[in-house]
């Protein structure tokens, strides 16, 4: 009976865990669905994000290290601090200028290119971008907190004790974060199915030249879509950022959204929530009952593994169309 | 004018096909192996040998071999630091279990271990294809290097988690451990480079480089052609991973001596090599050499000219280098996809002319 | 009725041999949708066996089906007296046979004399080992195989571009290529799948010319898939027509023009 209740607090961490990793796969979908851009460097948008979010909370100089070891200035603060809502409305702001240069530099010379390449240069600018934040912001771990409730929910423990004698241990920023990305999730889905945009985007998705040609703006499309990914992984990178600092690991949650798509199909919204659900619930399972056994850790290689077993079986996911080659 | 190729006429298949057909080239090539072989010990130090010569060698190495397996046979693997590490911990096994066979012997069985490990995270190929493949060699990558961290057998049960290269000698000289010579240590390792390029040469201008090209470049027709994509696809991952392999075993043994396997086979070894393999030339055994130099020689450089020069803190330094690094990936694939190898032959073409026009 | 191991007489007076495939009751379906249904035809030795019929009607579907790339739900394959069971394709090249492809499928990274070398891999059997030396059989194999390429190089007129990577070819030589990677492999049965499609009158012509040439010099039994009627009435010894999947006709060219049934789909008469 114990073992059961401990295995349900271990799924339902492990549930709400997965709906991060949905949030994070969802930007790589949106992506990829309508640019044919595999974006590997999702995850260190959400920590460029979150450290650009900190540094304009704290009223942080930009790049003041860089222009100390110029110039032999002092730079550090401005000696003000901003709200938190505006910080987000302005890093969304730079997000979005960010999504703009990305564009501009970087993808529309890559048209046309094969996948494979677009994936190598997303990689470069993860490293690029790595690099960046740190100029821009320094490289010591920070603290955000944007006013979310942390700590451990004394509601769902009393309950849960009065219900099973037994009190669950659920993280309030959790619960929180869980219901934010839903919510993100759903609107996200619903403006791909049901706005004007959204549907231009799918069209793009399914065909850049056929979109182009009944007037939709690649550059628009991109720009937008870029857009959402950044603020997709602002919102991934204050939750993950309120949970553990603002440090070079955070840009680590992409690596976990990875597997993620393998199992759902890089090209389905539904794959990216399910595959998401699955692999939080799956690992956080695996550790709780192998883990012990083998050393601990394993989460670092589960999902990886459990997506490339799945693959062989499945080669095009979760919810992917079957391939039916020609030739 | 200087560089020519005018009147240079083959009269049989056998010198057509041989891998420097330009006499300059040929003798140019003698000339660099030559000098790295015959001058290049004698004038060697410590720091030369340890911040430029070894790194370079080694990693060209380990570049001819992801090479194979991207360039060539157009599979990519970002698992290339998980299989380093199978390198790495296969020759350690090896020194400390059978001390008394040759550490050049253990190199190449290191080699071939992780030869067999590659062929086995290559078996996906099979089915998945792009960068499910990609993301699929992320497995091996995370999934290798917590085995050698939890599994103590794998380091011998030493209390730090860190594997040690014991000396080891080859015809009397330590090439392994604190008491070898710079000199020793790249002789060695210069001597497993050329085995490398050579192999690797030989494999490509034959038919296997053929069946990897045309699995790279179709691989529907490649197979409906008669090329078995199982026998193709796993013998490109096994070369690979060889090469590869050897690699990881003399950057443990030979050139760091010590390793902890997170710190020094982690992700970013994965996309270190690779980006060697971007920047140097997808598909060209000269371009693995020139990525490895220019990745090598670039650290070492923005580090002298900006800490050394301008004084900046050691970490901006750092930063700035994965900006430069990142912003290169993203200039060679735009402009070179080719990378430094397409440059190289552009330069050729063009002095091929000079100093006349047309 | 022809007897399928006796040599026979075609109406232009050319010789064609014994049966070497025989295709039976072949269906093939997707998901669905019926791509071929229940089509039976032969191919005798030394002959060029067309496939007409208009867009849709499962020529390439045939043709896959021939070089195993499909496998049918329903029917036989016989080559050579023998029932083929499920292969792969590599399998079914190496027993012997190539094919060209409709939308051309050359390997672009390569040389034009590297991927006509391909077209030799069954021929080459040098191990891994020799080859990673470049020692005794391998280097042997490789300029005796050269040799021979260079003969289909220099049938096809194409060495000037023999070291040019394939990708910068223009799309007439592209195709020419593409003939000689599958000559390369000395096939029992060659597979043409629209050969002359989107090339004018001049290169018509040349490539029509080659694909006779290749029959009457090496006696290659070939399958063509085209278009261009005057084409297909010129070069073929007979003539299979197929539409919405089915088989209306087959024949030698005379008769096949004058069946009603090919002349209705042709002409597109109603379907009821």
């Amino acid at each position: 009976m114990d073992q059961l209740l401990y295995a349900s607090e271990v799924f339902i961490n492990g549930l709400m865990t997965g709906v991060m990793y949905s949030l994070v796969a969802l930007g790589f979908v949106l992506i990829y669905k309508a640019s044919g851009v595999f974006n590997y460097a999702q995850g260190v948008m959400a920590l460029f994000a979150a450290l650009t979010l900190v540094g304009i909370m704290n009223g942080q100089v930009p790049f003041a290290h860089l222009i100390n070891a110029m110039f032999g200035t002092h730079l550090d603060k401005f000696g003000w601090t901003v709200p938190a809502v505006l910080a987000i409305v302005l890093t969304a702001g730079v997000m979005v200028l960010l999504a703009i240069l990305i564009e501009k530099l970087v993808l529309k010379h890559l048209v046309g290119q094969e996948p494979i390449i677009l994936f190598m240069a997303t990689i470069g600018l993860a490293y690029f971008l790595e690099g960046l934040g740190d100029v821009m912001w320094g490289a010591d771990i920070k603290t955000l907190d944007v006013g979310l409730p942390q700590g451990i929910s004394d509601t769902v423990e009393q309950l849960t004790d009065s219900w099973f004698g037994y009190g669950f241990f659920i993280d309030r920023l959790d619960i929180w974060a869980t219901i934010i990305a839903a919510l993100l999730v759903t609107a996200l889905v619903a403006f791909a199915q049901y706005t004007k945009q959204g549907r231009a985007m799918r069209a793009v998705a399914d065909d850049h030249q056929a979109a182009l040609s009944v007037g939709i703006s690649l550059q628009f499309i991109w720009i937008m879509v870029w857009s959402i990914a950044g603020f997709v992984a602002l919102v991934a990178g204050i939750m993950w950022g309120t949970k553990s600092g603002v440090q070079f690991s955070l840009s680590l949650i992409a690596l976990k959204a990875l597997p993620v798509l393998m199992l759902g199909g890089f090209t389905s919204i539904p794959g990216a929530i399910v595959g998401g659900l699955i692999i939080g619930v799956g690992e956080k399972m695996f550790e709780f009952w192998i883990g012990p056994m083998v050393g601990g850790a394993t989460e670092n290689w589960f999902a990886y593994v459990l997506a490339l077993i799945f693959l062989v079986f499945r080669p095009q996911g979760l919810f992917g169309e079957r391939i039916i080659e020609r030739v | 004018m200087f560089y020519r190729e005018a009147g240079d006429f083959k009269t049989s298949y056998r010198d057509d096909g041989q891998t420097f057909p330009i006499a300059l080239d040929r003798w140019g090539y003698y000339a660099i192996v030559a000098v790295a072989a015959l001058v290049v010990p004698f004038v060697i130090n410590d720091y030369w040998a340890s911040a430029i010569l070894l790194p370079f060698l080694i990693y060209a190495i380990a570049s001819i071999g992801l090479n194979i397996l991207v360039g060539y046979a157009g599979q990519v693997s970002l698992g290339t630091g998980g299989f380093m590490a199978v390198g790495a911990y296969s020759v350690y096994k090896l020194m400390t279990a059978f001390p008394e066979i040759s550490i050049i012997a253990h190199i190449l069985l290191a080699g071939g271990m992780t030869a067999l490990v590659g062929m086995a995270f290559g078996l996906p190929s099979l089915r998945i294809k792009g960068f499910y493949l990609a993301v699929a060699t992320l497995a091996a990558q995370f999934f290798l290097v917590w085995l050698f961290n939890k599994v103590p057998w794998f380091y011998n049960n030493s209390a730090s988690g860190q594997i040690n290269a014991p000396e080891r000698t080859v015809l009397g000289w330590a090439v392994t451990g604190p008491a070898a010579t710079p000199a020793a240590k790249y002789l060695v390792c210069l001597a497993f480079v050329v085995f490398a390029a050579w192999i690797a040469r030989n494999l490509t201008r034959g038919m296997f480089g053929r069946k990897w090209m045309a699995i790279r470049d179709m691989d529907i027709a490649a197979e409906i052609i008669g090329v078995n994509p199982l026998t193709a696809k796993l013998s490109a991952f096994g070369v690979s991973s060889f090469f590869v392999g050897i690699a990881g075993a003399l950057l443990f043994a030979v050139y760091l001596g010590a390793a902890e396997v997170t710190e020094a086979f982690g992700i970013n070894k994965s996309f270190l090599v690779l980006f060697m393999v971007i920047i140097g030339g997808l598909g060209s055994i000269f371009g693995s050499f020139a990525g490895a130099a220019f990745l090598v020689v670039l650290p070492v450089f923005l580090k002298n000219l900006l800490v050394g020069t301008f004084g900046w803190p050691t970490d901006l330094a750092a930063h700035f280098e994965l900006m430069i690094v990142g912003a290169l990936i993203i200039f060679f694939l735009i402009v070179e996809p080719h990378g430094l190898a397409r440059l190289w032959r552009l330069v050729k073409e063009k002095l091929r002319l000079w100093p006349f026009p047309h | 009725m022809l007897d399928a191991a006796e040599n026979q007489t075609t109406a232009d007076g050319r010789q064609i041999g014994p049966v070497v495939m025989d295709l039976k009751n072949i269906t093939l379906r997707f998901g669905g949708v019926e791509a071929i249904k229940n089509i039976s035809f032969d191919i005798r030795e030394g002959e060029i066996r067309a496939i007409i019929g208009p867009n849709g009607a499962g020529k390439s579907s045939m043709l896959n089906v021939i070089s195993g790339f499909y496998v049918p739900q329903e029917g036989e394959v016989w080559f050579k007296g023998y029932r083929r069971g499920p292969m792969r394709p590599y399998q079914v090249a190496r027993l012997g046979i190539a094919r060209t492809f409709q939308n051309i499928a050359l390997f672009d990274g390569m040389s034009v004399l590297d991927n006509i070398m391909t077209g030799r891999l069954n021929k080459m059997k040098a191990g891994f080992l020799s080859q990673a030396l470049w020692w005794g059989r391998a280097e042997a194999e490789e300029i005796a195989n050269r040799a021979q390429v260079e003969k289909i190089i220099d049938f096809l007129e194409i060495q000037n571009i023999r070291k040019t990577p394939v990708g910068r070819l223009p799309y007439g030589l592209k195709k020419r290529v593409e003939l000689a990677r599958a000559l390369a492999a000395e096939p029992q049965i060659l597979l043409l799948d629209e050969p002359m499609a989107g090339m004018n009158v001049e290169e018509k012509e040349d490539m029509s010319r080659f694909i006779l040439d290749v029959n009457d010099e090496f006696g290659t039994t070939t399958v063509l898939i085209e278009h261009d009627m005057g084409v297909v009435m010129d070069l073929s010894d007979r003539v299979v027509v197929m539409d919405y999947g089915r088989k209306i006709g087959d024949g030698t060219p005379d008769e096949v023009r004058n069946n009603q049934e090919v002349i209705d789909a042709y002409l597109g008469v109603a379907h009821d």
